[in-house]
């Protein structure tokens, strides 16, 4: 069941490479919180029960209801366009991000170690470098925001892995989380919307050599 | 007493924060920074004594401190001169101390910390309060200084963050306890390689945002120039050290282990590139605050040279760190007064500095000299020492390159501060020149003081200090 939810947002993460409106990736992002609200479930069954209903209720409340409602709330609130305005096609998007899940699936094939569970490792690698690659392709702030958000998804699955021993790193990354959510977009999108209107990153980019 | 530190710091910078005062802010200001001093010497006279578990002042961390403690008193005095004449209301002053005081002691507790989540946590901080700091002014230019900082900050702590978990893992069943930095020197012979090699790559280029290396130097630039001078004072010096402490006690385990020479390689490759990215940039610059950042860049790749290389480098390298802190923040104090006379930061609009401001410009002409590594500088004492260790562990085909490229950066140091020294300004008006107060300079002597003196006749307590921070490395 774990393994069908892990494949299940790997599946996200190629759709977000051809949606083409904002209100798609919010929506994506929503239900990665829930993908990711059923693997910490089941995975961290074990541990100290108030812990864990720590992790859920941050899955759900955070990941799943408060990081969307405040992406949308933001998008309307500073009239953003609907379109993602990639700087490259979505079909070459769509190559690479195959391209990025093969490699990792391959890499991870070298790895001889028992003790990792290698689809967490697969799928968080294949989260941080579809994130990393949504950053560079993409043009609007937003976008380089909720790609954030789903590098620290990754992060979260990642974490999942060395949950059952570590707890502690489990909250560690969703201090990361809240700290991001709060910060980054709480008060900062506020503040950019404020000065400049329609944000995208080539309003950004007045500072070089 | 770490425990105390924390709480009165956070109270105190509570206060500022409520606070429009100016009396009782500067009273506040001089409680926390007495507070900074006991904890300090506390610190101190209680070396190598774990403090809430998660905290241990070992030899490095007291160094670092204590510079902390010295820049931190001018840092905060200074900014009088630079905030209080703004026009602007009074919330954003406090905003500003009160992330000043926050910035400061979240800079001491990672210097302190023994646990690697622990260092991870306040770092994270760090970012939190000099993003505050860097939006001071609110308008579009330090608007994208901080969204960028912001986000690349962000991306290298998770960058951090996953190194943490390879570690973990790593680490096997050894748990939360396996995380100390102690522990962790005691395992790395046992630890499995695959992931200990990712962990140390994530975690170095993770920590290099700070440290301003290679991958992730691009944010800490734009911040120092956008920042108001006392904090980028900051900024270039004692939070690159944050992040050098983050790498170096990751790097005393990596040491200890089979991937030394592995790591050795990653790191030299990232001090070769950051040098010659300063040097590239330098040469090109036109705004002064850029420029000394860049200079930051790459002096920053000379101390992880020096740590690449071994030997007496790792001697050499944290004192470099030190000498380097000193010498760029008592730079960025006397840019503050060149602003605040010529009202720019681009060199086309400097010149006749001696002029205008006498003892400024005294200042220009010391600090060039010891940010370039000449002698009496103490800066030069270290670099000597770790292209030494360069030559005999056989890294010539580095160390030549490094050589010229240290050359150029000196001719456009020389260049750009000695138009700023004697040639005319263009357009300027002198009639306007605002006052500069002369007790403003005297921090800066006695920093650049400090830079020639720990160089040239270091104290005992200094030198045992530094050997004691690198003894657990191989030689």
């Amino acid at each position: 069941m774990i393994n069908v939810l892990l494949i299940t947002f790997i599946i996200t993460l190629l759709y977000l490479s051809i949606a083409n409106r904002l209100m798609t990736y919010v929506k994506i992002i929503a239900f990665q919180g829930l993908i990711l609200f059923g693997v910490a479930f089941m995975e961290l069954i074990e541990i100290n029960p108030v812990n864990l209903a720590f992790i859920l209720l941050e899955t759900i409340i955070v990941k799943t209801i408060a990081i969307p409602v405040f992406l949308s709330y933001v998008i309307k609130k500073n009239g953003i366009t609907r379109e993602t305005e990639p700087f490259v096609p979505n079909f070459v998007s769509l190559i690479i991000v195959t391209m990025i899940i093969i490699v990792t699936f391959l890499i991870s094939n070298s790895i001889t170690d028992t003790h990792l569970n290698k689809i967490y490792f697969v799928v968080a690698l294949v989260a941080l470098f579809s994130g990393l690659y949504l950053i560079i392709s993409r043009k609007k702030i937003i976008t380089h925001v909720i790609a954030y958000v789903i590098i620290e998804n990754g992060v979260f699955i990642l974490s999942l892995a060395v949950g059952t021993e570590m707890p502690m790193l489990v909250n560690l990354g969703i201090l990361l989380d809240i700290f991001v959510s709060v910060f980054l977009l709480g008060i900062f999108i506020n503040k950019v919307g404020d000065v400049v209107k329609d944000i995208d990153i080539t309003q950004l980019s007045n500072l070089r050599d | 007493m770490i425990g105390i530190y924390l709480t009165t710091a956070l109270i105190i910078s509570g206060l500022v924060f409520f606070n429009r005062n100016k009396q009782i802010n500067k009273s506040l200001v001089t409680l926390f920074i007495l507070l900074q001093w006991a904890f300090t010497i506390y610190e101190y006279l209680h070396k190598g004594i774990a403090e809430l578990s998660y905290f241990k002042p070992d030899a490095l961390a007291i160094l670092l401190l204590t510079t902390l403690s010295i820049i931190s008193i001018p840092a905060l005095f200074h900014s009088y001169e630079y905030i209080y004449p703004e026009k602007e209301n009074p919330k954003t002053r406090s905003i500003y101390y009160s992330a000043m005081i926050i910035l400061i002691t979240a800079i001491g507790a990672s210097y302190l910390s023994n646990h690697i989540a622990v260092t991870w946590i306040f770092i994270e901080i760090t970012t939190l309060s000099a993003s505050a700091l860097i939006f001071h002014r609110r308008n579009s230019g330090s608007l994208e200084a901080t969204w960028k900082y912001i986000f690349v900050c962000s991306i290298s702590l998770t960058f951090v963050f996953i190194g943490i978990l390879f570690l973990s893992i790593a680490l096997g069943n050894e748990g939360e306890q396996g995380l100390y930095f102690d522990s962790l020197l005691k395992q790395a012979s046992n630890l499995n390689t695959f992931w200990f090699k990712l962990s140390f790559v994530f975690i170095f280029v993770g920590f290099t945002a700070k440290l301003g290396l290679v991958p992730m130097y691009t944010a800490g630039i734009d911040a120092k120039d956008k920042a108001p001078t006392p904090a980028a004072a900051l900024f270039s010096s004692v939070l690159m050290n944050v992040g050098f402490v983050g790498i170096f006690r990751l790097y005393i385990a990596v040491a200890n282990s089979s991937i030394h020479s592995w790591a050795n390689h990653v790191i030299m490759i990232a001090a070769f590139l950051s040098i010659f990215i300063a040097t590239v940039y330098v040469l090109k610059v036109k705004n002064i605050k850029r420029m000394l950042a860049y200079s930051s860049i790459e002096h920053m790749g000379i101390v992880m040279l020096g740590i690449a290389a071994g030997g007496i480098g790792y001697y050499a390298a944290i004192l470099h760190l030190i000498l380097h802190s000193f010498a760029k923040s008592s730079l960025f104090f006397q840019i503050g007064q060149v602003y605040n006379i010529y009202k720019s930061k681009n060199l086309y609009y400097l010149g006749n500095y001696f002029k205008y401001n006498l003892p400024g410009a005294i200042i220009i002409l010391i600090a060039f000299i010891c940010i370039t590594a000449m002698p009496p500088s103490g800066l030069f004492i270290s670099e000597f020492y770790i292209f030494t260790s360069l030559f005999k562990s056989g890294y010539l085909f580095v160390l030549l390159p490094v050589l010229i490229l240290l050359t150029m950066i000196i001719w456009a140091i020389g260049k750009n501060f000695l138009k700023l020294l004697f040639t005319p300004p263009v357009n300027f008006d002198e009639t306007k020149i605002e006052k500069v107060n002369h007790i403003e300079t005297f921090s800066q002597f006695i920093l650049l003081g400090l830079v020639v003196y720990l160089g040239i006749n270091p104290p005992a307590v200094f030198v045992d200090l530094i050997h004691e921070a690198v003894k657990n490395l191989i030689f």
